[in-house]
């Protein structure tokens, strides 16, 4: 057949077909609308104050680069005068990082931007590895995704930058919507569909710039403007390859296209009528930008890999109630609970349930309509629970820590 | 109208066609790490018909991949959803998919979009 032509400059031969909307697009119309439509995602809900210091999650993977680059190219091109700084977590993994905290070092020399990389074990005393040694390989990414969710709240805190920006995509945002859907979590979904979380006085506020950007085109936009990005499976996660959810998002854009963008309105629709939320849907309705969604700790939790929350999310909760029975949570036990496989954990007969537990987990799905979030007794980050997740986790291993004879 | 030279002796030799082909995001691992290679595959099928990129997703599949995980790149006799298919750098889409002829000198690239962000 004879190459398409570009909709929109009618000269250039087309390379790109858009999901959402089937428009054929050459190489440079596309990355010009693709910016386009970023800037206007920004401008509507209004995300950036001029002089602010915002925080780049920057794990080295497609989303956050692809995230750095626009930032970088349309603070330039629309003088929005952010300072953007690039922040990277290292959850102490022998070897895996090493290679992504390369590529992200080369972000910061190639986009010309300040880089700050934070442990684990500054920020934990933990290191992943060390973990893994307690408790075992299965499970661990559960951990990992709660550490690296405050992970880049702490470390932004620590830089004193009140703006954490992540590179979570509408693919991304489709597949939360669908797991708290499923499991009927209204308040999550709520959360989740909310482009801003977070920024209650001294807490660190948290932006999704790409929600709307289908994970196809941040990838096409990597390819053709040629970004160093670096991909690998995260080498304790085996299974983070087979999310369900992820896939039944894959499934149907290949049946539909547009049924990611579709599935995100659907979710931003639902947690509307949540009693007290006020989720956004693309501010450019005329309307003010939605006052943020409060950020508990529990929203989008992702396995390792990347710094987007991915697969496992919604599974903290019921890993969460299993923790607070288990109250110790013989943190060796875990394992087998907060594996990536969720039907496990909401099974009632799963091991190591004790039986008064199994009421609740039986007929688990509980509509909660509202939810009091109040700061972990510990650590003070926002949480429902009196412990944040990361604190309980982190009881439960330090109760594991092997002891030093002296 | 008389010089026909060329098309007299080569029967037995099957014509090939000689492509690129690229695995990037993560795909690279299940292909002996390595990015790019360069092929020579059978330019017909068993049918004498002109291979397309389904008969190359076989081919990969059985003579190019190692790894024992086919699922990963194939379910269904499909390209794994979230994989994408860019003809010397077209969407897949734009250029009849499966179907597509490969001709001498292509350039086919499997992104994954499936591997952390
Ligand atoms: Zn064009
Ligand atoms: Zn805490």
């Amino acid at each position: 057949m004879p190459p398409a032509l570009c909709a929109v400059c009618k000269t250039e031969r087309a390379l790109i077909k858009r999901p959402k909307n089937h428009q054929k697009l050459c190489k440079g119309c596309f990355i010009e609308i693709f910016e386009d439509e970023v800037h206007h995602t920004i401008t509507s809900s209004q995300l950036f104050s001029r002089g602010e210091r915002v925080a780049i999650g920057a794990s080295g993977g497609k989303d956050s680069t692809v995230l750095a680059s626009v930032l970088k190219t349309l603070n330039e091109r629309h003088d929005y005068g952010v300072d953007l700084v690039l922040l990277s977590i290292d959850e102490g993994i022998k070897g895996y990082r090493d290679d992504s905290l390369e590529t992200v070092k080369r972000n910061a020399t190639q986009y010309d931007m300040e880089l700050k990389i934070v442990g684990y074990d500054e920020l934990y005393g933990w290191t992943m590895d060390q973990v893994v040694e307690t408790i075992g390989k299965k499970g661990n990414c559960t951990y990992c995704g709660v550490f690296r969710r405050q992970a880049l709240d702490r470390g932004a805190k620590m830089l004193g930058i009140k703006h954490v920006v992540t590179g979570h995509n509408a693919d991304d945002v489709a597949e939360t919507v669908l797991m708290n859907l499923l499991r009927g979590d209204l308040p999550r979904l709520s959360r989740s569909t909310s482009i801003v979380t977070g920024s209650d006085a001294s807490e660190v506020k948290r932006s999704k710039p790409l929600k709307y950007a289908y994970e196809k085109e941040i990838v096409l936009y990597a390819h053709h403007k040629k970004l160093d990005y670096f991909t690998t499976e995260c080498i304790y996660s085996p299974e983070a390859f087979r999310g369900s959810a992820r896939s039944l998002v894959k499934n149907l854009e290949r049946v539909r296209p547009s049924a990611i963008l579709d599935v995100v309105r659907s979710g931003e629709d639902m947690a509307r009528l949540v009693p007290g939320a006020t989720p956004d849907a693309c501010g450019c309705k005329g309307k003010a930008p939605p006052p943020p969604q409060s950020a508990a700790d529990d929203e989008n939790v992702g396995g390792c890999g990347s710094s987007n929350g991915r697969t496992v999310g919604g599974d903290m909760a019921a890993m969460e109630k299993q923790l607070r029975a288990n109250e110790a949570a013989e943190a060796a036990g875990l394992e087998t609970k907060v594996s990536v496989s969720r039907t496990e954990a909401q099974r009632p007969n799963s091991q190591k349930q004790q039986p008064e537990q199994q009421k609740t987990t039986g007929t688990r799905l509980p509509i909660i309509t509202k939810q009091t979030l109040g700061n972990c007794e510990k650590c003070g980050y926002l949480t429902s629970q009196k412990l944040c997740q990361a604190c309980m986790l982190l009881d439960g291993l330090n109760k594991n820590r092997p002891q030093i004879t002296i | 109208m008389s010089a026909t030279k060329e098309t007299t002796t080569q029967e037995p030799e099957t014509p090939k066609v000689s492509i690129v082909v690229e695995f990037s995001g993560g795909l690279e691992m299940l292909f002996s790490d390595q990015r790019r290679h360069s092929l020579s595959i059978p330019a017909t099928d068993k049918e004498g018909k002109a291979v397309t990129i389904s008969y190359l997703i076989d081919y990969l599949c059985n003579r190019t991949m190692k790894d024992a995980r086919k699922e990963l790149f194939v379910l269904d006799d499909h390209v794994r959803p979230g994989i994408l298919v860019l003809i010397n750098d077209a969407d897949w889409e734009l250029e009849g998919e499966e179907a597509y002829e490969l001709q001498n000198g292509d350039n086919i690239l499997f992104v994954s979009t499936l591997h952390g962000g």
